[in-house]
């Protein structure tokens, strides 16, 4: 395997603390960790009900070192707008609003409020990590959880019947300036899209894909393999969204197969050949209406260009 | 300064005058002129806060209470399905000691759908742990606006002045509006105990496990058992300001009275006018105007109605299954310590859904209770065309 050197290309400063209470190989306190990283301290977090209500610990403490106020769960970009407001009154403008939802509290029943501060353009970084259902409550399938997929309400022998929600395109349609996908497992992609993020205005979207051993059963040590492996096989292309139109795809590995990604998770382990058949159609009929937007968007290549030297599979030409 | 204006436009000015920072709102018939006057004063630089218009009741809420963690102070209004929406928040706003001040216009819930005035929509708030002071004119609701942050924010709980739709959110009267130099020597910019700032990270509303949530509750309670005493001394303050105090209960020719009616709101007023017409009668009548509901001020209303024989409360809401909601109230306080102290309580209900209760609707209430020998029922209806 490639060794990648992280080393003086991702900020040292660490505000996210050791003795969190993540499940062992949970993808959410990495991805906390390093968005945290590109942010730096002059930052505060929303947090609506999630995994991550209790992997920040209970009071009297926080595993974050910058300010964090948990709120409803449906009400992380409302929540966030109110402080926004606050701390414009107070000339704080520097300081960044961030929410840290999971999928249900943005694509479900965050939803709304989401969609309300987005049409506002409220000054906001908005951070999903989407781990594909309620995990928290004990994997019950939300809108994000993938068609096939077992979840406790969506048993053997009923497994999720609709396709996961397309989220990207409901945020790409409020026309805010920046949105972008992501994954632990190109941390230098994450991190670069987390500065580019940080220095834009107005509404910021950034959907994680977070693994969760326990609700897509698989061995704890196999999370970054797992989103390197969404990636790859382009059930979760990286992409970003700038302008409120200019689609480009950041980083588009050498295509694999869908059926490796999903033999590894036990969410999966019920699909026949001819399922997985099907799966595979939808993420090549998904890939190519992402690669028609990046056309119609001018087509135009990304003129980010990764920090040199960066050994992770480039982006296509 | 005197002005002619309506109801919700004293809530404007009364938030206005108090400098709120951060207004986020959703418009609802009868509301929407607070919201109006709001926009209009923040557009022409009246007013300079920042006024999110939001998508829903339930994201006004939140978003104050996001204004409010962040040291702001932060204001909004609404009205019965608005109010409802909120309720999951109103709790949020409590539980997080978050000093919100919020003006909510009675109106009846649906279906069917009505417009008019209705107090079921803010009693159903009851337990959420917000401060409840009712108001009879547009002047108190004015000054109760001002009253209302310099409470909310000595005792960081939030605070739901409430007005009557119509008959007192449309309705035009003289207002006299105090400097605003004297407000702000009242009301000085809010000084936050704790707020989210980046130079001095906390966590707020953490999980709070079993050792520790039922303390935070006690903290609750004891703030709102302390409201009495801080109230008072608000409403001296201000009555040096400037002439004019409420009391979270009012007796009005209550000396020697054998029948006491119980009101709130509007019907007050009118009751007033019943109640003067009946002593000039001979009657031994009085009057007892509830202003603050939550924390129910059990103490000074059954002084209020010790020397009388007979209590009628005129109840315009309802608990579905109970009967009227101050009356059950008024009832509950008067079993203090060794069962049942003072006198008969009559629990009237009336005026549902903006029907009108006129000097003769309460007149008649009067007769009935003089005549009746114990209540026949724990809610009397009154008016019923079935």
């Amino acid at each position: 395997m490639t060794q990648i050197r992280l080393a003086g290309r991702v900020p040292e400063q660490e505000l996210m603390t050791s003795g969190h209470l993540a499940c062992p190989g949970c993808a959410a306190p990495l991805a906390m960790r390093l968005v945290l990283k590109g942010l730096g301290p002059n930052t505060i977090v929303v947090m609506p009900a999630s995994c991550w209500s209790v992997i920040a610990g209970p009071w009297p403490q926080s595993s974050l070192r910058v300010p964090l106020y948990h709120t409803a769960f449906e009400t992380g970009a409302a929540t966030a707008s109110g402080i926004r407001a606050a701390l414009d009154v107070r000339g704080e403008s520097e300081t960044t609003v961030m929410v840290w939802a999971g999928d249900g509290g943005t694509f479900d029943i965050g939803l709304q409020a989401l969609s309300g501060a987005a049409e506002r353009n409220e000054d906001l970084l908005y951070v999903c990590y989407d781990n594909e259902a309620y995990m928290n409550t004990g994997i019950q399938r939300s809108s994000a959880t993938p068609w096939g997929a077992w979840t406790t309400t969506t048993p053997e022998g009923h497994p999720e019947a609709s396709p996961k929600k397309d989220m990207l395109a409901i945020m790409a349609a409020h026309r805010i300036p920046y949105l972008a996908t992501a994954t632990v497992a190109y941390p230098l992609d994450l991190i670069e899209k987390v500065h580019k993020a940080h220095a834009i205005r107005g509404t910021r979207f950034l959907h994680i894909l977070s693994p969760c051993p326990p609700g897509w059963k698989y061995a704890d040590e196999e999370t970054i393999e797992l989103a390197r492996m969404a990636v790859g096989c382009r059930v979760f292309p990286l992409v970003e969204v700038e302008g409120g139109g200019l689609w480009r795809v950041t980083l588009d590995p050498s295509p694999e197969a869908v059926g490796p990604y999903l033999h590894k998770q036990g969410r999966f382990r019920h699909l026949t050949e001819q399922h997985e058949a099907f799966i595979q159609r939808e993420v090549d009929a998904r890939w190519e209406l992402i690669q028609q937007r990046v056309r119609d968007s001018g087509g135009a290549p990304s003129d980010w260009e990764p920090a040199a030297g960066i050994d992770e599979p480039s982006r296509p030409a | 300064m005197k002005k002619v204006m309506v109801g919700n436009h004293a809530v404007s000015w009364g938030a206005r005058l108090s400098r709120v920072e951060v207004i986020s709102a959703y418009p609802i018939t009868p509301q929407t002129q607070v919201v109006e006057e709001l926009s209009e004063m923040c557009a022409d630089g009246r007013l300079d806060a920042r006024f999110i218009k939001v998508e829903s009741e339930h994201s006004a809420m939140a978003a104050c209470i996001g204004a409010s963690a962040a040291g702001a102070r932060a204001f909004t209004a609404t009205s019965s399905q608005g109010l409802a929406l909120m309720h999951e928040m109103l709790h949020w706003a409590a539980n997080g000691r978050h000093p919100v001040v919020m003006a909510n216009i009675n109106r009846a819930l649906g279906p069917g759908w009505n417009i008019w005035t209705d107090q079921s929509d803010s009693l159903s708030q009851r337990d959420t742990g917000w401060i409840q002071l009712y108001c009879e004119t547009n002047q108190e609701v004015l000054d109760t606006t001002i009253m209302a942050f310099r409470l909310a924010e000595t005792l960081d709980l939030p605070v739901m002045l409430v007005l009557d739709a119509f008959y007192l959110s449309h309705t035009a009267e003289p207002v006299d509006l105090p400097e605003q130099e004297m407000v702000d020597a009242f009301l000085p910019p809010r000084q936050a105990r704790y707020q989210l700032d980046v130079r001095e990270p906390r966590a707020f509303g953490a999980l709070v496990k079993p050792d520790a949530y039922m303390e935070m509750r006690w903290h609750l309670q004891e703030a709102m058992l302390g409201v009495p005493a801080v109230l008072e001394e608000i409403e001296a303050e201000w009555e040096r300001c400037c002439g004019r105090r409420y009391g979270v209960v009012e007796s009005y020719q209550t000396e020697n009275a054998e029948l006491v009616l119980v009101t709130s709101g509007t019907i007050t007023s009118t009751a007033r006018f019943v109640v003067d017409q009946l002593r000039e009668g001979g009657e031994a009548v009085g009057l007892v105007k509830v202003k603050m509901f939550r924390p129910f001020p059990s103490a000074a209303l059954r002084d209020a109605v010790a020397g009388a024989a007979r209590v009628a409360v005129l109840d315009r809401n309802l608990s579905p299954g109970r009967g009227g909601i101050f009356a059950e109230e008024l009832r509950a306080a008067l079993y203090a310590g060794n069962g049942f102290q003072g006198p008969t309580v009559y629990g009237y209900v009336l005026g549902l859904g903006g029907r009108d209760v006129t000097p003769e609707v309460i007149e008649d209430i009067v007769r009935r209770t003089w005549r009746a020998e114990g209540p026949e029922r724990e809610d009397l209806w009154v008016g019923l065309n079935l």
